[in-house]
């Protein structure tokens, strides 16, 4: 496995700062915006965005937590493996409706989880608007989705993989670029 | 020490508690936990299962366990199909075998079953390329109904393990205390059983329980009592004078619940007989958890359908 690396521990501080302050520039009215993470690794993210919003604007929007197992599409008949992908919580403090809600992910790929994410929060209730902000987008999209804040652009072939490392749930942190060498 | 969770289920269909290992009781459990949450929604349901169909194929009577396989089947997007045996071509002489086999036909992907003989859900695994699950047979197994059980227990106390469970009543005719029994033994509990002589099987206590002749015996200090229903149905003859006396040997009272542990959980599977195996007081007293039972019924068959409509046998190359 060759790993290079994209951020460093302070460059994903950095990302993140940009993107929060862009994120209060544009929803305008920060007491509607409402941070929901995509279990797992959007989780910290979200919780970290919601922090830097609140030291910008003195007001601390909620986070929550979204599980979007149940909304694949690539469960029940279309799935290939044989196991079912592990249920994780779904915690949203606060109702969504009539608030901006700001999806958070780590990786932007296919686009497919954000479909699932979509319709998962369409289930518990009707925003006002939902907006995506992403760490890194690394292309390949499948579906007609784009995000609204990026941390950053990273071209990639499909045979590599992104790997985003949190000190939460990794211990480490920052971004890679890993591709399975031949042989 | 808690049991690690397996990533799968081995085989296509539930069958009984039996075949099962720790780790996969474990990620029915866990995955029921997380599907509780879908009953709090506004929107009660999730597409996972949504182009799927399942056959709720009962040939013996059964509400509460039908309705929670159907609330289940719903709230998963589920298309469900419900067979009563009163309502069909079985009053017409059909054996199981051709039942099914015409059922199949009709592409399933799920064949829910409850049969008065034992060892019918396993017949039909065998036969059948859908997943089967038991929904009770005969007096053999009723895995679904110990998974529920497990779950509750486990919700209120965090854990299965070192946990007293007391299962007091009809033995010898009761499919959910012989799962139950097995589940409890494979995740570190420690099953206490008791009941008139007459309803407890020969060698009750080569399944890994410990038997009493009197229930205060078997309560006193548990964390759980498990009332068994008596089966006036399944009675071949008086296994007991009367009803009265049983009450007054057999019946969970208030004054018997003092000699458990002060917070033990009062569970019974239903339908409930008042005033034969468990009193009113208790029945609707502070430490019941009967309803709860219920509620938690219809996850544990979510989790059991969500798990087996992943599909079986080898996990994929990737």
């Amino acid at each position: 496995m060759h790993r290079v690396q994209v951020l460093d521990a302070r460059g994903v501080g950095r990302v993140l700062e940009r993107m929060a302050a862009e994120l209060v520039e544009q929803v305008g009215d920060e007491k509607l915006l409402y941070f929901v993470g995509v279990q797992t690794r959007g989780v910290p993210l979200a919780k970290r965005l919601a922090k830097l919003v609140a030291t910008a604007t003195g007001h601390e929007p909620p986070v929550g937590a979204l599980d979007i197992t149940l909304y694949r599409d690539d469960v029940g008949p279309w799935r290939a493996a044989h196991q079912q992908p592990v249920l994780r919580d779904t915690d949203l403090p606060v109702a969504v409706d009539a608030k901006v809600i700001c999806l958070v992910d780590d990786v932007l790929y296919t686009g497919r989880t954000v479909r699932a994410a979509l319709d998962t929060l369409m289930d518990y209730g009707r925003p006002k608007a939902i907006r995506l902000a992403v760490l890194v987008d690394r292309g390949h999209r499948e579906l007609p989705i784009a995000a609204d804040f990026v941390g950053r652009v990273v071209p990639t072939s499909r045979a590599e993989d992104v790997q985003v490392r949190l000190k939460e749930s990794d211990g480490e942190e920052g971004v890679w670029i890993a591709k399975e060498m031949a042989g | 020490m808690t049991v690690k969770p397996a990533p799968r289920l081995r085989g296509k269909d539930l069958v009984g508690i039996d075949p099962l290992s720790p780790g996969e009781i474990q990620l029915i459990l866990d995955t029921a936990e997380k599907m509780r949450a879908i009953a709090e929604r506004p929107i009660k349901k999730v597409p996972a299962l949504r182009g799927k169909t399942v056959v709720n194929l009962f040939m013996e009577a059964s509400t509460r366990t039908r309705f929670s396989f159907e609330v289940a089947e719903k709230r998963l997007s589920a298309d469900s199909l419900n067979f009563s045996a009163s309502a069909s071509s079985v009053s017409k002489g059909e054996t199981l075998l051709d039942t099914a086999l015409n059922l199949e036909a009709m592409q399933p992907d799920l064949i829910v079953l409850r049969h008065q003989y034992a060892g019918a859900p396993h017949q039909l695994a065998r036969i059948l390329k859908s997943s089967v699950i038991n929904a009770g047979d005969g007096a053999h197994e009723h895995p679904t109904q110990a998974l529920l059980d497990a779950l509750t227990i486990r919700l209120k106390r965090g854990t299965l393990e070192g946990q007293i469970v007391a299962i007091v009543g009809d033995l010898q005719h009761s499919r959910v205390a012989r799962s139950n029994v097995l589940l409890l033994n494979r995740m570190g509990a420690k099953v206490r059983v008791a009941g008139p002589p007459s309803l407890i099987p020969l060698g009750m206590e080569t399944m890994g329980c410990e038997v009493y002749r009197r229930m205060e015996e078997a309560i006193t200090g548990a964390d759980v009592v498990m009332m068994l229903r008596i089966q006036l149905e399944r009675q071949g003859r008086m296994n007991f004078p009367t009803v009265r006396e049983y009450y007054d040997f057999f019946a969970l009272t208030p004054e018997r619940l003092k000699l458990a542990k002060k917070d033990c959980l009062v569970m019974h599977p239903g339908p409930m007989n008042r005033g034969v195996e468990i009193d009113s007081r208790v029945a609707d007293g502070p430490q019941s958890v009967i309803l709860e039972q219920v509620t938690n019924g219809v996850a544990v068959r979510m989790a059991v359908l969500y798990l087996l409509a992943g599909g079986h046998g080898e996990p994929a190359a990737d």
